[in-house]
């Protein structure tokens, strides 16, 4: 049995009395690629912000390695500097150009030599087929592209896990499959992720867990197979039902 | 007419190189006192929108909420009162508390500066406030701390958004430094007062007066629009291509097309 990267117990989440995440537990291992399905409003990017403290947790835990993230002394800028997040709205560093967007975190968050996070940034964007753009601004990039730069920036900070929270939903039809692509990829070169997604066809296909959320709750968690072909709830089945025809 | 010539012919023989002197020292007062009154607005504006965590020890919430209070101060008394008073008020206020009487040059760069600070601290505040917040967030996400993001990503995008507002400050100082020469600086507008009050030409001496003020803010609001397009960029980039069997390998720049609605449906 491989050690848990990330271990989340009972972790909840409330904005003012409204309450949008409860009791939440799931853990994640090297090379897992979890994905979290669920309507809108079911609390799924609360979550990934939450486990990246872009939210801070009304109560439960968060463990890394088995350390409590909420720990004193626990270096949180560190922390995600090893846990990344791909977003819906790409958040690319408006005023700097691509190859600086993927080179900065590297030199400031990672101390990295110049040299070294270029060749590295140069490295990953041509994983992602954007190293012909690397003098482009972001504003001057197609939405695809846009999100496979900010993977790049991701990816070139060395992270132990990657968050991706629908990074395909902001993306015209015709961009979506170079994006899932991408990560289709990075899954089968062992990248660890966490994947809130849509695409049905991913979640089956590319994870090795998949979790379904509704109302802030977790109501099954379990291989694809499990999920897709043998759901156990009658609010899965549901929810798959209006998803797969 | 010929009289009104002759007027303006004799106020600019006598008072011609005054008024340039007293130009040449409008221009510099409102230049150094907008450029330190924007350290200052961003020194203020930063200052404000440190947030606080609710991680964060006692002593620092208290001591934030302190000098937040401070700096608030600062900003509605400056912003709050007319120049002209607070050049009265600052110059004798140090001869009486102090016992020190300033280098009346000083005095003015002081004053331009403490009161263009306080409006571009605002300026600045909502500079920083407008940056749209996945901007922090994607900084936050690869571990920049407060102080790395504002560096890197916040500042530089406020400082781009915020340069027509410095324009502005700018041409407003040119015209509003004039209330100096209440304390005897001897600025453009001090130079009119003292060629009217000695040939009696009020109307001859302002007309040269006002050319003379409007040639510099056209020419200030002129360079700074270029400023502006100038750091804007064009929207062309360098496509680098790394294939060495390509008719095209090498740098070579692409122009992406105007959007049009067709892009759009
Ligand atoms: N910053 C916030 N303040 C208040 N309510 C929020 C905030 N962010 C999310 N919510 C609420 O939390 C619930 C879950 O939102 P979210 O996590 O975005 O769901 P999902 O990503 O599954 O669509 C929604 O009801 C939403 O309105
Ligand atoms: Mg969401």
């Amino acid at each position: 049995m491989s050690e848990n990267i990330i271990e989340i117990q009972h972790l909840e989440k409330n904005f003012g009395s409204h309450k949008v995440l409860s009791d939440i537990d799931f853990s994640v291992k090297k090379g897992d690629v979890t994905t979290i399905i669920g309507v809108s409003g079911s609390g799924k990017s609360t979550l990934l912000r939450c486990i990246n403290v872009l939210e801070n947790p009304s109560g439960g835990k968060i463990l890394f390695h088995g350390e409590d993230i909420d720990a004193k002394g626990f270096s949180l800028n560190d922390y995600r500097a090893k846990v990344g997040m791909v977003f819906q709205s790409f958040n690319l560093f408006s005023n700097m150009t691509v190859l600086q967007n993927c080179m900065v975190g590297q030199i400031k968050v990672l101390g990295r030599k110049k040299a070294e996070a270029e060749e590295k940034a140069r490295y990953f964007l041509e994983k992602v087929g954007m190293l012909p753009y690397i003098n482009a601004k972001p504003k001057q990039l197609s939405g695809g592209q846009k999100q496979r730069v900010a993977i790049a920036r991701a990816l070139a900070m060395e992270p132990e896990v990657l968050l991706f929270d629908e990074p395909t939903s902001a993306l015209d039809p015709q961009m979506v499959g170079e994006v899932l692509a991408v990560m289709r990829q990075l899954a089968s070169e062992g990248l660890t992720m966490i994947v809130v997604t849509h695409e049905m066809a991913f979640a089956r296909d590319v994870s090795s867990r998949v979790v379904f959320m509704k109302d802030g709750v977790i109501w099954e968690q379990g291989t694809p197979e499990d999920i897709f072909s043998n759901p156990q709830r009658e609010e899965t089945k549901d929810f798959l039902s209006r998803f797969i025809n | 007419m010929a009289e009104f010539i002759e007027g303006i012919i004799k106020v600019w023989n006598g008072y011609g190189s005054a008024f340039l002197d007293g130009a040449l020292n409008t221009l510099i007062v409102s230049f150094v006192g907008t450029a330190v009154g924007c350290l200052i607005g961003f020194g203020v504006g930063i200052v404000q929108t440190i947030p606080i965590d609710r991680k964060d020890p006692a002593w620092k919430r208290v001591l934030l909420t302190i000098v937040n209070l401070i700096l608030k101060g600062y900003v509605e008394l400056f912003r709050g009162t007319p120049m002209i008073v607070q050049s009265v008020f600052i110059y004798y206020g140090v001869i009486i508390v102090f016992d020190y009487k300033m280098d009346i040059y000083f005095a003015a760069l002081l004053i331009v500066s403490i009161n263009t600070g306080a409006y571009m601290a605002e300026t600045v505040r909502g500079g920083i406030l407008s940056i749209d917040p996945g901007q922090t967030e994607g900084a936050k996400a690869i571990g920049m701390n407060h102080v790395q993001t504002m560096i890197n990503v916040i500042i530089p995008q406020a400082f781009r958004n915020i340069i027509p507002q410095i324009g502005n400050n700018f041409i407003i100082n040119i015209k509003d430094t004039s209330v100096l020469s209440v304390i005897g600086f001897a600025d453009l507008f001090f130079q009119h007062k003292s060629a009217a009050g000695a040939l009696y030409l009020f109307f001859h001496s302002a007309s040269i007066v006002m050319v003379i003020y409007l040639v510099m803010t056209v020419t200030a609001s002129f360079l700074l629009r270029l400023l502006e397009k100038k750091l804007d960029g064009d929207d062309n980039y360098d496509l680098a291509t790394t294939d060495t069997l390509a008719h095209t390998s090498g740098m070579y720049t692409y122009h992406p097309k105007e959007k049009t609605l067709e892009d759009f449906k």
